[in-house]
C-alpha cells in the first residue's frame, strides 16, 4: 500500500507522568474510541494494549507524555511521545526482565521488563528511539489488512 | 459454568456484579504480574489475582476479561471498585489461595485460557 490514506479517526492524548492513579485511563478512552469506529475485535485489542503499556511507561519514567492514534482503512498508527530521562541502551531495555522499576511501578503489576516486549510483540512494526535527558520516541503500527 | 456456579466453589463474595451472575465463562487466567496478563489472558476468561489496585481492573477492560477473582482473601480499596463500577467489570473475593482457586475450578472443568507458553507465541 503506497497510496497515502486517509484518517478515519484521529486523537491525541496527553500522559501526566508520575500519576499512577490515573495510568490506563486513556488506553480505556482509546479503546473505546475505536469500538465506536468499529474496527475489528482483535485490532481494537492489540491497540488497546499497546496503547496501554505505553502509558503505564510513561507515567512511570516520564514529566510528561502524549499518545496519538490514527486510523486509516489499512492500519492504526500510535504513537508515545514522551518527555522524560530517556533510555540509555535501548537493546537492553528491549531485553525481556530487563527493568529499572521502583517499587511503586511493581506494586501495580508492571515493571518485570515485559513492557517493551510486549509493545513489540503486539505490534506489526515497531520503531524506538529514545534521546537521555530529552524523552522517548515509540512508534507502532497495526494492521487492519493483512499483509498490506 | 456460570459465575454463579465460580462463586459457590469458591465461597466467594461478590464485591461488584451481583447482576451478572449469570454469565458464562468456560476459561481463566492467574497472575499478579498485569504485564503478563496483558500477554497471555484471553477475552472473556476470568481473571485469578492477588494484586488489588485499579490496574487489575484497567488490564481487565483493554482485554475484555469477564470477571476478576481476588485471592487469599483479597479486598480491594474504593477506588478499585468504583473503577470496576465505571468500566462494569464483576469482582469477587475468595479466600482461597491462587492454588487452591484454580484447582478447585479446573476440577470443576474451568480450562486454563491457554495451555503453555511456546517461544514463537503471540496473540492470534
Amino acid at each position: 500500500m503506497h497510496v497515502h490514506e486517509k484518517p478515519i479517526y484521529e486523537s491525541s492524548h496527553t500522559v501526566e507522568g508520575g500519576n499512577f492513579d490515573e495510568a490506563g485511563k486513556v488506553a480505556s478512552q482509546i479503546k473505546a474510541n475505536l469500538k465506536k469506529v468499529g474496527l475489528r475485535k482483535d485490532v481494537i485489542m492489540k491497540a488497546a494494549l499497546v496503547a496501554y503499556e505505553s502509558e503505564i511507561n510513561i507515567v512511570s519514567y516520564a514529566k510528561k507524555g502524549m499518545i496519538q492514534i490514527s486510523v486509516t482503512a489499512q492500519k492504526v498508527n500510535i504513537e508515545a511521545i514522551d518527555e522524560g530521562q530517556g533510555i540509555p541502551d535501548i537493546n537492553l531495555a528491549m531485553q525481556e526482565g530487563y527493568s529499572t522499576a521502583t517499587s511503586k511501578i511493581r506494586e501495580m503489576g508492571f515493571g518485570a521488563g515485559m513492557g517493551l516486549c510486549n509493545i513489540k510483540k503486539f505490534s506489526d512494526l515497531f520503531q524506538i528511539t529514545s534521546e537521555i535527558g530529552k524523552g522517548t520516541h515509540l512508534k507502532m503500527v497495526i494492521n487492519i489488512v493483512n499483509g498490506s | 459454568m456460570t459465575l454463579n456456579e465460580v462463586k459457590e466453589i469458591l465461597d466467594a463474595e461478590v464485591l461488584f456484579g451481583r447482576d451478572q451472575l449469570g454469565m458464562e465463562v468456560k476459561t481463566a487466567f492467574g497472575a499478579d504480574l498485569m504485564s503478563d496478563v496483558l500477554a497471555f489472558a484471553k477475552s472473556g476468561s476470568l481473571l485469578l489475582t492477588g494484586l488489588t489496585n485499579p490496574q487489575v481492573i484497567r488490564t481487565s477492560d483493554i482485554l475484555d476479561i469477564a470477571a476478576i477473582i481476588m485471592v487469599r482473601g483479597k479486598k480491594p480499596a474504593p477506588e478499585t471498585i468504583r473503577l470496576a463500577e465505571e468500566l462494569n467489570i464483576p469482582i469477587l473475593s475468595t479466600k482461597y489461595i491462587l492454588f487452591e482457586t484454580a484447582g478447585r475450578l479446573y476440577e470443576k472443568g474451568i480450562k486454563g485460557c491457554l495451555e503453555r507458553v511456546d517461544s514463537n507465541f503471540a496473540r492470534p
